[in-house]
Protein backbone atom coordinates (compact mmCIF):
# COMPACT_ATOMS: atom_id res chain seq x y z
CA UNK A 1 0.00 0.00 0.00
CA UNK A 2 1.91 2.86 -0.98
CA UNK A 3 0.66 6.28 0.22
CA UNK A 4 1.63 9.71 -1.15
CA UNK A 5 0.61 12.25 1.93
CA UNK A 6 0.63 16.24 1.11
CA UNK A 7 2.30 18.23 2.93
CA UNK A 8 1.86 22.21 3.59
CA UNK A 9 3.78 24.57 6.24
CA UNK A 10 1.62 26.75 7.80
CA UNK A 11 2.38 29.75 10.37
CA UNK A 12 2.43 28.53 14.01
CA UNK A 13 -1.58 28.29 15.46
CA UNK A 14 -0.25 30.69 18.28
CA UNK A 15 0.42 33.68 16.01
CA UNK A 16 -1.52 36.78 16.25
CA UNK A 17 -2.37 37.08 13.20
CA UNK A 18 -4.88 40.00 13.35
CA UNK A 19 -1.84 41.91 15.47
CA UNK A 20 0.07 41.26 11.45
CA UNK A 21 -3.15 42.47 9.54
CA UNK A 22 -2.75 45.94 8.10
CA UNK A 23 -3.06 48.17 4.51
CA UNK A 24 -5.20 44.96 3.26
CA UNK A 25 -2.55 42.22 4.13
CA UNK A 26 -1.12 39.69 6.52
CA UNK A 27 2.55 40.28 6.99
CA UNK A 28 3.68 36.93 7.59
CA UNK A 29 7.45 38.19 8.12
CA UNK A 30 9.53 35.89 11.10
CA UNK A 31 6.22 33.66 12.27
CA UNK A 32 6.97 30.54 13.17
CA UNK A 33 6.18 27.91 10.52
CA UNK A 34 4.73 24.39 11.34
CA UNK A 35 3.33 21.78 9.45
CA UNK A 36 -0.20 22.19 9.02
CA UNK A 37 -1.89 20.36 12.30
CA UNK A 38 -4.22 18.17 10.36
CA UNK A 39 -1.20 16.97 7.64
CA UNK A 40 0.07 15.59 10.68
CA UNK A 41 -2.73 13.53 11.25
CA UNK A 42 -2.79 12.33 7.63
CA UNK A 43 1.28 11.41 7.94
CA UNK A 44 0.20 9.30 10.86
CA UNK A 45 -2.36 7.56 9.04
CA UNK A 46 0.39 6.74 6.10
CA UNK A 47 2.44 5.45 8.60
CA UNK A 48 -0.21 3.12 10.30
CA UNK A 49 -0.84 1.91 7.12
CA UNK A 50 2.42 1.09 6.22
CA UNK A 51 2.97 -0.71 9.47
CA UNK A 52 -0.58 -2.84 8.76
CA UNK A 53 -0.05 -3.41 5.09
CA UNK A 54 3.70 -2.79 4.30
CA UNK A 55 4.64 0.11 1.25
CA UNK A 56 6.03 3.18 1.45
CA UNK A 57 5.23 6.76 2.57
CA UNK A 58 6.46 9.46 0.20
CA UNK A 59 5.63 13.34 1.01
CA UNK A 60 4.89 15.94 -1.46
CA UNK A 61 5.24 19.80 -0.72
CA UNK A 62 5.03 22.37 -2.64
CA UNK A 63 6.69 26.15 -1.44
CA UNK A 64 9.07 28.05 -0.89
CA UNK A 65 12.64 26.81 0.40
CA UNK A 66 11.57 26.92 3.92
CA UNK A 67 9.08 24.25 3.10
CA UNK A 68 12.25 21.76 2.99
CA UNK A 69 12.27 22.03 7.23
CA UNK A 70 8.51 20.58 7.41
CA UNK A 71 9.09 17.73 5.09
CA UNK A 72 12.08 16.79 6.71
CA UNK A 73 10.16 17.00 10.40
CA UNK A 74 7.57 14.61 8.65
CA UNK A 75 10.63 12.41 7.22
CA UNK A 76 12.03 11.95 10.87
CA UNK A 77 8.70 10.54 11.94
CA UNK A 78 9.61 7.53 9.84
CA UNK A 79 8.14 8.56 6.11
CA UNK A 80 10.25 7.00 3.25
CA UNK A 81 10.56 9.72 0.72
CA UNK A 82 10.10 13.84 0.36
CA UNK A 83 10.05 15.55 -2.93
CA UNK A 84 9.76 19.13 -2.57
CA UNK A 85 8.22 21.32 -5.47
CA UNK A 86 10.26 24.58 -5.81
CA UNK A 87 9.53 26.94 -8.77
CA UNK A 88 9.11 30.67 -8.30
CA UNK A 89 6.72 30.24 -11.18
CA UNK A 90 4.36 28.47 -8.60
CA UNK A 91 4.84 30.78 -5.96
CA UNK A 92 1.06 32.83 -6.35
CA UNK A 93 -0.96 29.83 -7.46
CA UNK A 94 -4.65 28.91 -6.62
CA UNK A 95 -6.40 25.60 -5.29
CA UNK A 96 -6.73 24.46 -9.11
CA UNK A 97 -3.20 25.64 -10.13
CA UNK A 98 -1.87 24.15 -6.84
CA UNK A 99 -3.67 20.89 -7.53
CA UNK A 100 -2.78 20.92 -11.25
CA UNK A 101 1.19 21.04 -10.00
CA UNK A 102 0.66 18.19 -7.31
CA UNK A 103 -0.97 15.69 -9.61
CA UNK A 104 1.75 16.55 -12.86
CA UNK A 105 4.32 15.51 -9.53
CA UNK A 106 2.30 12.89 -8.49
CA UNK A 107 2.29 11.56 -11.95
CA UNK A 108 6.48 11.69 -12.27
CA UNK A 109 6.69 9.16 -9.17
CA UNK A 110 8.56 5.36 -9.62
CA UNK A 111 5.20 4.12 -8.34
CA UNK A 112 1.59 5.24 -8.91
CA UNK A 113 0.37 5.69 -5.37
CA UNK A 114 -1.97 3.51 -4.00
CA UNK A 115 -3.71 6.19 -1.25
CA UNK A 116 -3.01 10.18 -1.53
CA UNK A 117 -3.55 11.44 2.23
CA UNK A 118 -3.49 15.15 3.05
CA UNK A 119 -5.66 17.25 5.90
CA UNK A 120 -8.80 18.64 5.16
CA UNK A 121 -7.54 22.08 5.18
CA UNK A 122 -4.63 23.96 5.71
CA UNK A 123 -5.46 26.07 9.04
CA UNK A 124 -4.27 29.11 7.40
CA UNK A 125 -6.58 30.02 4.20
CA UNK A 126 -8.96 27.95 5.42
CA UNK A 127 -10.28 26.87 2.02
CA UNK A 128 -10.24 22.94 1.77
CA UNK A 129 -10.14 22.41 -1.40
CA UNK A 130 -6.49 21.60 -3.35
CA UNK A 131 -7.34 17.46 -1.98
CA UNK A 132 -10.61 17.55 -3.79
CA UNK A 133 -9.64 19.33 -7.14
CA UNK A 134 -6.73 16.82 -6.96
CA UNK A 135 -8.83 14.08 -6.64
CA UNK A 136 -10.48 15.29 -9.76
CA UNK A 137 -7.20 16.15 -12.02
CA UNK A 138 -6.29 12.58 -11.12
CA UNK A 139 -9.68 11.06 -11.77
CA UNK A 140 -9.55 9.64 -8.41
CA UNK A 141 -12.29 9.47 -5.98
CA UNK A 142 -11.98 11.14 -2.24
CA UNK A 143 -13.23 10.95 0.99
CA UNK A 144 -13.00 13.99 3.20
CA UNK A 145 -13.27 14.47 6.97
CA UNK A 146 -12.27 11.20 7.29
CA UNK A 147 -12.32 10.21 11.46
CA UNK A 148 -11.39 6.09 10.48
CA UNK A 149 -10.44 3.92 7.97
CA UNK A 150 -9.78 0.35 7.12
CA UNK A 151 -8.07 -1.34 4.29
CA UNK A 152 -10.78 -4.29 2.54
CA UNK A 153 -8.70 -5.83 -0.38
CA UNK A 154 -8.47 -2.82 -3.36
CA UNK A 155 -11.61 -0.26 -1.30
CA UNK A 156 -11.27 1.18 1.73
CA UNK A 157 -13.78 1.57 3.83
CA UNK A 158 -13.91 4.97 5.87
CA UNK A 159 -15.75 6.69 8.52
CA UNK A 160 -15.97 10.69 8.05
CA UNK A 161 -17.80 12.81 9.93
CA UNK A 162 -20.30 14.62 9.64
CA UNK A 163 -23.49 17.04 11.26
CA UNK A 164 -24.39 15.12 13.94
CA UNK A 165 -23.09 11.76 13.23
CA UNK A 166 -20.44 9.75 10.95
CA UNK A 167 -21.24 8.48 7.78
CA UNK A 168 -19.59 5.27 6.81
CA UNK A 169 -17.97 5.35 2.53
CA UNK A 170 -16.57 2.51 0.50
CA UNK A 171 -14.51 3.60 -2.21
CA UNK A 172 -12.45 1.98 -4.31
CA UNK A 173 -8.36 2.56 -4.47
CA UNK A 174 -6.39 4.30 -5.13
CA UNK A 175 -8.46 7.47 -4.05
CA UNK A 176 -7.72 10.54 -1.92
CA UNK A 177 -8.93 11.12 1.93
CA UNK A 178 -8.30 14.27 3.61
CA UNK A 179 -7.56 13.59 7.50
CA UNK A 180 -9.79 15.39 10.49
CA UNK A 181 -8.75 15.58 14.13
CA UNK A 182 -9.89 12.87 15.81
CA UNK A 183 -8.41 10.11 13.23
CA UNK A 184 -5.64 9.36 15.42
CA UNK A 185 -3.37 10.16 18.18
CA UNK A 186 -0.02 11.93 16.27
CA UNK A 187 3.56 10.37 17.32
CA UNK A 188 6.87 12.10 18.17
CA UNK A 189 10.15 12.15 16.37
CA UNK A 190 12.47 9.97 17.90
CA UNK A 191 16.12 11.34 18.32
CA UNK A 192 17.03 8.31 15.86
CA UNK A 193 14.44 9.51 13.50
CA UNK A 194 16.00 13.28 13.91
CA UNK A 195 19.68 11.85 13.25
CA UNK A 196 18.66 10.04 10.01
CA UNK A 197 16.87 13.02 8.27
CA UNK A 198 19.64 15.37 8.95
CA UNK A 199 21.85 13.43 6.22
CA UNK A 200 18.81 13.42 4.21
CA UNK A 201 18.76 14.73 0.72
CA UNK A 202 14.96 16.14 -0.39
CA UNK A 203 14.56 16.22 -4.25
CA UNK A 204 13.39 19.40 -5.71
CA UNK A 205 11.69 19.44 -8.63
CA UNK A 206 10.87 22.82 -10.66
CA UNK A 207 8.59 23.19 -13.37
CA UNK A 208 10.38 21.57 -15.98
CA UNK A 209 11.09 18.38 -13.56
CA UNK A 210 7.53 17.94 -13.22
CA UNK A 211 6.77 18.75 -16.93
CA UNK A 212 4.32 21.50 -16.40
CA UNK A 213 4.80 24.62 -18.84
CA UNK A 214 3.78 27.15 -15.90
CA UNK A 215 1.60 29.22 -18.51
CA UNK A 216 -0.50 26.33 -19.05
CA UNK A 217 -1.89 26.56 -15.67
CA UNK A 218 -5.38 28.21 -14.76
CA UNK A 219 -5.11 31.43 -12.93
CA UNK A 220 -6.19 32.52 -9.43
CA UNK A 221 -10.12 31.87 -9.90
CA UNK A 222 -10.66 33.62 -6.53
CA UNK A 223 -8.88 36.71 -5.63
CA UNK A 224 -8.09 38.09 -2.60
CA UNK A 225 -8.58 41.97 -2.83
CA UNK A 226 -8.44 42.77 1.33
CA UNK A 227 -7.55 41.08 4.83
CA UNK A 228 -8.73 42.89 7.49
CA UNK A 229 -8.54 42.00 11.15
CA UNK A 230 -11.81 40.84 12.61
CA UNK A 231 -14.02 43.69 13.83
CA UNK A 232 -13.63 44.51 17.41
CA UNK A 233 -16.31 43.51 19.31
CA UNK A 234 -17.86 46.43 21.86
CA UNK A 235 -16.87 46.34 25.44
CA UNK A 236 -19.12 43.81 26.88
CA UNK A 237 -20.98 44.06 30.85
CA UNK A 238 -19.82 42.48 33.67
CA UNK A 239 -22.93 41.40 35.88
CA UNK A 240 -21.72 41.49 39.55
CA UNK A 241 -23.85 40.38 42.43
CA UNK A 242 -24.53 37.06 43.79
CA UNK A 243 -24.36 33.72 41.42
CA UNK A 244 -27.91 33.93 40.99
CA UNK A 245 -28.65 37.72 40.79
CA UNK A 246 -26.06 37.71 38.31
CA UNK A 247 -27.43 34.50 36.10
CA UNK A 248 -31.20 36.20 36.38
CA UNK A 249 -29.71 39.52 34.91
CA UNK A 250 -28.04 37.47 31.89
CA UNK A 251 -31.25 35.57 31.23
CA UNK A 252 -32.93 39.05 31.60
CA UNK A 253 -30.48 40.54 29.16
CA UNK A 254 -30.04 37.63 26.66
CA UNK A 255 -34.24 37.57 26.23
CA UNK A 256 -34.64 41.27 26.44
CA UNK A 257 -31.72 43.20 24.89
CA UNK A 258 -30.09 40.61 22.78
CA UNK A 259 -33.51 38.84 22.02
CA UNK A 260 -31.55 35.53 21.31
CA UNK A 261 -33.04 33.11 24.03
CA UNK B 1 -29.74 36.11 -12.78
CA UNK B 2 -29.91 32.48 -12.52
CA UNK B 3 -28.64 31.13 -9.13
CA UNK B 4 -28.39 27.33 -8.11
CA UNK B 5 -28.48 26.51 -4.82
CA UNK B 6 -27.22 22.76 -3.53
CA UNK B 7 -29.95 21.69 -1.17
CA UNK B 8 -29.19 19.17 1.60
CA UNK B 9 -31.68 16.46 3.07
CA UNK B 10 -31.24 13.88 5.51
CA UNK B 11 -34.06 11.52 6.48
CA UNK B 12 -36.25 12.34 4.19
CA UNK B 13 -36.18 16.37 5.85
CA UNK B 14 -34.96 19.33 3.81
CA UNK B 15 -31.60 20.97 6.05
CA UNK B 16 -31.99 24.12 7.35
CA UNK B 17 -29.01 25.38 5.06
CA UNK B 18 -30.78 24.85 2.32
CA UNK B 19 -32.96 27.57 2.86
CA UNK B 20 -30.51 29.72 4.32
CA UNK B 21 -28.49 29.47 0.70
CA UNK B 22 -32.25 30.79 -1.00
CA UNK B 23 -31.88 34.29 1.43
CA UNK B 24 -28.43 34.44 -0.08
CA UNK B 25 -29.29 33.82 -2.92
CA UNK B 26 -31.65 37.01 -2.29
CA UNK B 27 -29.06 38.61 -1.11
CA UNK B 28 -27.51 38.46 -4.12
CA UNK B 29 -29.98 39.70 -6.30
CA UNK B 30 -34.01 39.62 -5.23
CA UNK B 31 -35.15 39.02 -8.50
CA UNK B 32 -32.74 36.52 -9.27
CA UNK B 33 -34.16 33.04 -10.48
CA UNK B 34 -33.36 30.99 -7.60
CA UNK B 35 -33.11 27.08 -9.05
CA UNK B 36 -32.94 24.29 -5.90
CA UNK B 37 -30.53 21.48 -6.74
CA UNK B 38 -31.88 18.52 -4.78
CA UNK B 39 -30.25 14.98 -5.72
CA UNK B 40 -31.46 11.28 -4.18
CA UNK B 41 -33.69 8.43 -4.32
CA UNK B 42 -37.45 9.38 -3.19
CA UNK B 43 -36.51 13.11 -2.76
CA UNK B 44 -39.66 14.43 -5.14
CA UNK B 45 -41.64 15.13 -2.29
CA UNK B 46 -39.62 17.18 -1.10
CA UNK B 47 -39.80 20.06 -3.47
CA UNK B 48 -43.05 21.23 -1.86
CA UNK B 49 -40.86 21.96 0.64
CA UNK B 50 -38.27 24.04 -0.91
CA UNK B 51 -41.00 26.03 -2.93
CA UNK B 52 -42.49 27.19 0.31
CA UNK B 53 -38.97 28.51 1.37
CA UNK B 54 -38.37 30.38 -1.93
CA UNK B 55 -36.94 27.85 -4.27
CA UNK B 56 -38.19 29.34 -8.01
CA UNK B 57 -37.41 26.40 -9.40
CA UNK B 58 -36.58 22.52 -8.05
CA UNK B 59 -34.26 20.93 -10.64
CA UNK B 60 -34.44 17.27 -9.12
CA UNK B 61 -32.55 14.21 -9.96
CA UNK B 62 -34.75 11.21 -8.36
CA UNK B 63 -32.97 8.41 -9.21
CA UNK B 64 -32.44 5.32 -7.88
CA UNK B 65 -28.52 5.01 -8.39
CA UNK B 66 -28.09 8.11 -7.05
CA UNK B 67 -29.76 7.28 -3.82
CA UNK B 68 -26.54 7.42 -1.59
CA UNK B 69 -24.47 10.57 -1.97
CA UNK B 70 -21.15 10.19 -3.72
CA UNK B 71 -18.82 12.99 -3.98
CA UNK B 72 -17.82 11.97 -7.45
CA UNK B 73 -20.95 10.31 -8.54
CA UNK B 74 -22.96 13.54 -7.87
CA UNK B 75 -20.29 16.04 -8.21
CA UNK B 76 -19.56 14.53 -12.16
CA UNK B 77 -23.60 14.51 -12.25
CA UNK B 78 -23.82 18.36 -11.12
CA UNK B 79 -20.90 19.59 -12.85
CA UNK B 80 -22.77 17.88 -16.08
CA UNK B 81 -26.34 19.53 -15.34
CA UNK B 82 -24.48 23.39 -14.74
CA UNK B 83 -23.46 22.92 -17.92
CA UNK B 84 -26.49 22.35 -19.30
CA UNK B 85 -28.50 24.72 -16.53
CA UNK B 86 -25.86 27.63 -16.91
CA UNK B 87 -26.40 29.08 -13.57
CA UNK B 88 -24.91 32.44 -13.09
CA UNK B 89 -23.77 31.71 -9.51
CA UNK B 90 -23.63 28.16 -7.82
CA UNK B 91 -23.95 28.12 -3.57
CA UNK B 92 -23.11 25.42 -1.46
CA UNK B 93 -23.40 25.01 2.38
CA UNK B 94 -19.98 25.32 4.30
CA UNK B 95 -21.40 21.87 5.74
CA UNK B 96 -19.85 18.12 5.86
CA UNK B 97 -21.65 17.80 2.91
CA UNK B 98 -21.47 21.27 1.20
CA UNK B 99 -17.43 21.32 1.57
CA UNK B 100 -17.40 17.95 0.01
CA UNK B 101 -19.42 18.36 -3.28
CA UNK B 102 -19.28 21.86 -3.90
CA UNK B 103 -15.51 21.80 -4.68
CA UNK B 104 -15.82 18.45 -6.27
CA UNK B 105 -18.29 20.50 -9.01
CA UNK B 106 -16.27 23.25 -9.39
CA UNK B 107 -13.37 20.92 -10.60
CA UNK B 108 -15.60 19.53 -12.73
CA UNK B 109 -16.26 22.96 -14.37
CA UNK B 110 -12.58 23.98 -14.03
CA UNK B 111 -13.71 26.55 -11.89
CA UNK B 112 -12.42 27.83 -8.56
CA UNK B 113 -14.63 28.19 -5.32
CA UNK B 114 -15.12 31.10 -2.20
CA UNK B 115 -14.91 28.71 0.62
CA UNK B 116 -16.85 28.80 3.57
CA UNK B 117 -18.34 32.50 3.34
CA UNK B 118 -19.59 34.34 6.16
CA UNK B 119 -21.29 37.27 3.67
CA UNK B 120 -21.62 37.64 -0.16
CA UNK B 121 -22.68 40.06 -2.68
CA UNK B 122 -21.65 41.57 -5.64
CA UNK B 123 -19.66 43.97 -6.99
CA UNK B 124 -19.24 45.10 -10.90
CA UNK B 125 -21.06 42.49 -11.89
CA UNK B 126 -18.72 39.16 -10.06
CA UNK B 127 -19.81 37.34 -7.04
CA UNK B 128 -18.05 38.71 -3.76
CA UNK B 129 -17.33 36.69 -0.24
CA UNK B 130 -15.98 37.79 2.82
CA UNK B 131 -14.22 34.31 4.64
CA UNK B 132 -12.54 34.28 7.48
CA UNK B 133 -8.88 32.88 7.05
CA UNK B 134 -6.88 31.56 10.10
CA UNK B 135 -9.97 30.13 11.50
CA UNK B 136 -11.23 34.25 11.96
CA UNK B 137 -8.10 35.58 13.58
CA UNK B 138 -8.32 37.75 10.11
CA UNK B 139 -11.23 37.95 7.07
CA UNK B 140 -10.38 38.04 3.55
CA UNK B 141 -12.49 39.99 0.71
CA UNK B 142 -12.68 37.81 -2.20
CA UNK B 143 -14.02 38.19 -5.64
CA UNK B 144 -14.70 35.31 -7.57
CA UNK B 145 -13.58 35.17 -11.55
CA UNK B 146 -14.59 32.42 -13.13
CA UNK B 147 -17.77 31.29 -14.50
CA UNK B 148 -19.93 30.18 -12.78
CA UNK B 149 -19.35 31.66 -10.11
CA UNK B 150 -19.30 29.45 -6.88
CA UNK B 151 -18.82 30.02 -3.66
CA UNK B 152 -19.83 27.89 0.07
CA UNK B 153 -21.75 29.86 2.58
CA UNK B 154 -20.83 28.78 6.32
CA UNK B 155 -24.43 27.41 8.73
CA UNK B 156 -25.91 30.76 10.52
CA UNK B 157 -24.83 33.03 8.26
CA UNK B 158 -28.29 34.09 6.61
CA UNK B 159 -31.89 33.12 8.16
CA UNK B 160 -33.69 30.60 6.80
CA UNK B 161 -36.06 32.26 3.65
CA UNK B 162 -39.54 32.31 4.38
CA UNK B 163 -40.74 33.48 1.73
CA UNK B 164 -42.76 31.24 -0.52
CA UNK B 165 -42.01 30.93 -4.58
CA UNK B 166 -43.32 28.46 -7.29
CA UNK B 167 -41.30 25.90 -7.05
CA UNK B 168 -41.29 24.41 -10.59
CA UNK B 169 -40.21 21.33 -10.64
CA UNK B 170 -37.48 20.11 -13.53
CA UNK B 171 -36.31 16.83 -13.49
CA UNK B 172 -32.99 16.24 -14.81
CA UNK B 173 -31.88 13.10 -15.70
CA UNK B 174 -28.64 11.20 -13.84
CA UNK B 175 -27.61 10.23 -17.45
CA UNK B 176 -24.72 7.25 -17.53
CA UNK B 177 -24.45 7.90 -13.48
CA UNK B 178 -21.19 6.38 -12.47
CA UNK B 179 -20.08 6.45 -8.30
CA UNK B 180 -16.68 5.70 -6.76
CA UNK B 181 -16.65 6.58 -3.32
CA UNK B 182 -20.58 5.90 -1.93
CA UNK B 183 -21.82 6.71 1.52
CA UNK B 184 -22.98 2.75 2.63
CA UNK B 185 -24.29 3.93 6.56
CA UNK B 186 -24.91 7.11 8.52
CA UNK B 187 -24.84 6.32 11.82
CA UNK B 188 -26.21 9.42 14.41
CA UNK B 189 -24.72 10.27 17.04
CA UNK B 190 -25.67 9.23 20.60
CA UNK B 191 -26.93 12.33 21.42
CA UNK B 192 -29.79 14.12 20.22
CA UNK B 193 -28.37 17.96 21.11
CA UNK B 194 -27.79 19.72 18.15
CA UNK B 195 -24.08 19.89 16.25
CA UNK B 196 -21.36 22.16 17.26
CA UNK B 197 -21.08 23.26 13.47
CA UNK B 198 -24.47 24.03 12.67
CA UNK B 199 -26.06 24.72 16.35
CA UNK B 200 -27.68 28.42 16.46
CA UNK B 201 -26.50 28.39 20.37
CA UNK B 202 -23.79 26.47 21.89
CA UNK B 203 -22.98 26.41 25.48
CA UNK B 204 -19.02 25.29 25.54
CA UNK B 205 -16.86 24.15 28.49
CA UNK B 206 -13.39 24.53 28.92
CA UNK B 207 -10.07 23.19 31.67
CA UNK B 208 -12.24 25.33 34.57
CA UNK B 209 -14.75 22.73 34.64
CA UNK B 210 -12.23 20.29 36.55
CA UNK B 211 -13.00 16.87 34.75
CA UNK B 212 -15.06 15.52 32.57
CA UNK B 213 -17.87 14.44 35.42
CA UNK B 214 -18.64 17.98 35.65
CA UNK B 215 -19.71 18.29 32.45
CA UNK B 216 -23.33 17.42 33.19
CA UNK B 217 -23.51 21.22 34.36
CA UNK B 218 -22.61 22.12 30.52
CA UNK B 219 -25.21 19.88 29.31
CA UNK B 220 -27.98 20.52 31.33
CA UNK B 221 -27.58 24.22 30.44
CA UNK B 222 -27.26 23.07 26.82
CA UNK B 223 -30.40 20.87 27.30
CA UNK B 224 -32.46 23.98 29.03
CA UNK B 225 -31.48 26.15 25.87
CA UNK B 226 -31.21 23.44 23.38
CA UNK B 227 -28.32 24.33 22.48
CA UNK B 228 -25.04 22.38 21.23
CA UNK B 229 -22.54 21.56 23.53
CA UNK B 230 -18.36 22.60 22.47
CA UNK B 231 -15.50 22.64 24.31
CA UNK B 232 -11.80 23.87 23.83
CA UNK B 233 -8.71 22.40 22.66
CA UNK B 234 -7.38 21.31 26.42
CA UNK B 235 -10.66 19.16 27.31
CA UNK B 236 -10.74 17.63 24.20
CA UNK B 237 -6.88 16.41 24.30
CA UNK B 238 -7.70 15.60 27.87
CA UNK B 239 -10.02 13.20 26.73
CA UNK B 240 -12.83 14.80 28.62
CA UNK B 241 -15.01 15.54 25.54
CA UNK B 242 -15.60 14.01 21.55
CA UNK B 243 -12.55 15.62 19.40
CA UNK B 244 -15.92 16.67 17.41
CA UNK B 245 -16.91 19.26 20.17
CA UNK B 246 -13.84 20.94 19.59
CA UNK B 247 -14.03 25.04 18.93
CA UNK B 248 -11.02 26.70 17.77
CA UNK B 249 -8.65 26.60 15.01
CA UNK B 250 -8.27 22.79 14.84
CA UNK B 251 -11.29 22.44 15.62
CA UNK B 252 -14.87 23.70 14.38
CA UNK B 253 -14.96 27.75 13.71
CA UNK B 254 -18.49 28.68 14.42
CA UNK B 255 -20.74 31.65 14.25
CA UNK B 256 -23.90 30.78 16.88
CA UNK B 257 -26.02 33.34 17.74
CA UNK B 258 -25.47 32.88 21.19
CA UNK B 259 -21.95 31.19 22.63
CA UNK B 260 -21.76 30.71 26.52
CA UNK B 261 -18.15 29.71 27.24
CA UNK B 262 -17.98 28.38 30.88
CA UNK B 263 -14.43 27.86 32.38
CA UNK B 264 -12.51 29.08 28.98
CA UNK B 265 -9.78 31.28 29.20
CA UNK B 266 -9.86 31.98 25.56
CA UNK B 267 -6.11 31.34 23.57
CA UNK B 268 -5.67 33.03 20.50
CA UNK B 269 -6.94 29.87 18.82
CA UNK B 270 -10.32 29.66 20.75
CA UNK B 271 -11.30 33.06 20.31
CA UNK B 272 -10.60 32.80 16.68
CA UNK B 273 -13.34 29.87 16.51
CA UNK B 274 -15.99 31.74 18.02
CA UNK B 275 -15.30 35.59 17.65
CA UNK B 276 -17.62 35.55 14.77
CA UNK B 277 -21.08 34.12 17.33
CA UNK B 278 -23.38 37.30 17.27
CA UNK B 279 -23.52 37.11 21.17
CA UNK B 280 -21.14 35.65 23.34
CA UNK B 281 -21.47 34.91 27.00
CA UNK B 282 -18.25 34.37 29.43
CA UNK B 283 -17.96 33.03 33.34
CA UNK B 284 -14.99 32.79 34.29
CA UNK B 285 -13.49 32.81 37.83
CA UNK B 286 -10.43 34.89 36.50
CA UNK B 287 -11.04 38.68 35.33
CA UNK B 288 -7.89 39.04 33.46
CA UNK B 289 -8.79 36.42 30.97
CA UNK B 290 -9.43 36.93 27.58
CA UNK B 291 -12.04 35.56 26.98
CA UNK B 292 -13.83 38.31 28.61
CA UNK B 293 -12.47 40.96 25.59
CA UNK B 294 -14.70 39.46 23.36
CA UNK B 295 -17.72 38.69 25.26
CA UNK B 296 -21.23 41.18 25.59
CA UNK B 297 -22.04 39.47 28.92
CA UNK B 298 -19.36 38.34 31.26
CA UNK B 299 -20.17 36.77 34.76
CA UNK B 300 -17.09 36.64 37.01
CA UNK B 301 -17.46 33.98 39.06
CA UNK B 302 -17.29 29.90 39.99
CA UNK B 303 -18.44 28.28 37.16
CA UNK B 304 -19.74 25.27 39.42
CA UNK B 305 -22.49 27.63 41.11
CA UNK B 306 -23.35 30.33 38.02
CA UNK B 307 -23.36 27.91 35.14
CA UNK B 308 -26.35 25.94 37.69
CA UNK B 309 -27.87 29.52 38.34
CA UNK B 310 -28.33 30.81 34.86
CA UNK B 311 -29.43 27.24 34.09
CA UNK B 312 -31.92 27.69 36.90
CA UNK B 313 -32.84 31.55 35.42
CA UNK B 314 -33.72 29.91 32.24
CA UNK B 315 -36.09 27.38 33.18
CA UNK B 316 -37.52 30.13 35.14
CA UNK B 317 -37.77 32.45 32.59
CA UNK B 318 -39.60 29.22 29.95
CA UNK B 319 -41.94 28.85 33.15
CA UNK B 320 -42.86 32.49 33.25
CA UNK B 321 -43.80 32.63 29.61
CA UNK B 322 -44.97 29.68 29.20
Amino acid sequence: MNTVVLIKQVPDTATRIQDRTAKGRVDLSGVTWVVNPYDEYAVEEALRIKAAHGGTVTLIALGPERVASALKDMLALGADEAVQIVDPAFDDLGAQGTAAVLAAAIGKLPAPPDMIWAGWKGVDDDQGLVPIYLAHALGLPHVSFVVQVAIDGGRAIVQREVEGGKETVTTPLPAVFTAQKGLNEVRYASLKGIMAVKRKEIPAWDAAAIGVDPASIAPRAVETTEITPPPERPSGRILGGAPSDAARELVRLLHEEAKVI
Amino acid sequence: MHIWVLAEARDGQVKRISYELVTAARALDDSADVTAVLVGSGVGPLAGDLAAHGADRVLLVDDVRAAQYSPDGWGNLLARLAREDRPDVILGGATARGRDLTPRIAAGLGVGVASDAVEVGMAAGRLTAVRPIYAGKALARVVVHSDPQIATIRPNSYPPCERPAAGTVVAADAGDYVAGAVVTHLEAAASTRPDVAEADIIVSGGRGMAGPEHFALIEALADTLGAAVGASRAVVDAGWRPHGDQVGQTGKTVSPSLYIACGISGAVQHLAGMKTSKYIVAINKDPEAPIFSVADYGIVGDVFEVVPAVTEAVRALRAANG
